[in-house]
């Protein structure tokens, strides 16, 4: 074969300039982009911040979450919950939340299950602190990733939800939470879990939990709000989020966290 | 080639229209990707407008201060202020139309929510004031001797 000078010197050049063409120009449409181009005007990106150190462990939060959301009052599941941190002088933890802690901690022994009770004399107290616990709404939500009918999403502004109508009651992403949020409605008879009261918030209210919280330990944000309260707290304070290690990226954002704490 | 062998080819083309024809119909019109992608974000969007429209049911103070305005001042400038009404009240809902009362909760064990003394110093609780239910004034209701209003005053006021 021979090539003349003319045709070396044209095709060497196509070369070179095909070689200079980045790969990612070569690609003609990508949805996931446009996207996340689309996304980034969103102004609401909703966050909670709870302040262990203030919450007594009233239990009112619990109570109101359940009658503002038609959770049946006395069937033992909860979209939010209270749990009891007890660190005894012996090194051992004790953990209890009864009832989802709907009616308090009306004794200062400790639900050890099966309807016994462990006294603790305040002698032996190390430390002792409550915990509120709710969906961490995450920016990379299992229970979501798992759903294989499309029945539970993430919305724009970051809550994920369920749709009732549509969700098959598998339970698939029950078993997926980490956080062990999600429970199976006994009515509904379709997955249940905490959305930031939605039908609250996106009028402008708090959620019912931080409504019913005389102590402030529950706070409501918009995270892409600079100048909402609970955002600066978040920024300028040494926050802390639940099993960071999962890297579901949790949007519920804790003060006064110990290792303790799971 | 003989049309039985053709035969089940129809059989397979007949149940793939019927698939696609009751997904037509069963599928919403509005079911897709939504801003989230494909992982998060497959869904119904009508979807968000119901969970948007469930009703209201813990007013909060605000609301109550529209027709009682006397009692908003009076917990406000209590020691009690951070409490909203409906926490012993109940869910306002629509009142006055409906329900017209509400059932308050008198019961020793909701004061105790708070008021039943527990050690824990690190937490809120330890600062609170507090009682144990057991040895204080047993079966009296609270609100016999505390006005909850304003715990200052003593009980029983209208």
């Amino acid at each position: 074969m021979t090539i003349s000078r003319r045709n070396f010197c044209k095709k060497s050049l196509l070369i070179a300039g095909g070689l200079a063409i980045p790969l990612s120009a070569l690609e003609l449409f990508d949805p996931k982009r446009l996207l996340a181009e689309k996304n980034d005007g969103n102004k609401t990106r909703w966050v909670f911040l709870v302040d262990t150190h203030k919450c007594v462990g009233c239990g009112f939060c619990v109570k109101g979450c359940k009658v503002e959301n038609e959770i049946p009052y006395d069937a033992n599941v909860t979209r939010t919950w209270v749990e009891r941190y007890v660190v005894t002088k012996d090194g051992t933890t004790h953990i209890d939340s009864p009832k989802g802690a709907r009616d308090g901690f009306p004794t200062s022994s400790i639900d050890i299950g099966h309807g016994k009770f462990q006294e603790i004399r305040d002698e032996e107290i190390d430390k002792a602190f409550f915990v509120p616990k709710l969906c961490n709404q995450c920016d990379n939500p299992p229970c979501v990733q798992v759903c294989p009918v499309g029945a539970t999403y993430q919305t724009a502004d970051g809550v994920v939800l369920v749709d009732r109508k549509w969700c098959i009651g598998c339970g698939y992403c029950i078993m997926g939470c980490p956080y062990g949020v999600r429970f199976f409605h006994p009515v509904h008879h379709v997955a249940e879990k905490c959305n930031f009261c939605y039908h609250r918030i996106t009028k402008g209210m708090q959620t019912a939990c931080v409504d019913t919280c005389a102590f402030g330990a529950r706070r409501v944000g918009n995270l892409k709000d600079p100048d909402d309260p609970v955002t600066k707290i978040i920024m300028t304070e040494r926050v802390n989020v639940l099993k960071e290690e999962y890297g579901t990226k949790p949007q519920v954002f804790y003060l006064g966290l110990t290792k303790e704490v799971k | 080639m003989k049309s039985h062998v053709w035969r089940p080819l129809y059989v397979v083309l007949v149940i793939i229209a019927v698939v696609l024809v009751a997904r037509m119909i069963m599928v919403p019109d509005d079911f897709g990707i939504g801003e989230r992608g494909y992982m998060y974000g497959w869904h119904r969007p009508s979807n968000e407008q119901e969970w948007k429209d469930v009703k209201v049911k813990y007013r909060t103070a605000e609301y109550c201060k529209e027709c009682h305005q006397d009692k908003y001042d009076e917990m406000k400038s209590s020691p009690h202020a951070s409490i909203n009404c409906e926490n012993c009240h109940g869910p306002a809902l629509g009142h006055p139309e409906d329900p017209p009362t509400l059932a308050i909760d008198r019961s020793r064990e909701l004061c105790a929510r708070c008021h039943f003394r527990l050690e824990y110093a690190a937490s809120g609780r330890g600062k609170i004031r507090g009682i144990d239910p057991k040895t204080h004034n047993p079966e009296l209701d609270c609100v016999v001797c505390h006005w909850p209003h304003d715990p200052r005053k003593e009980g029983n006021q209208k």
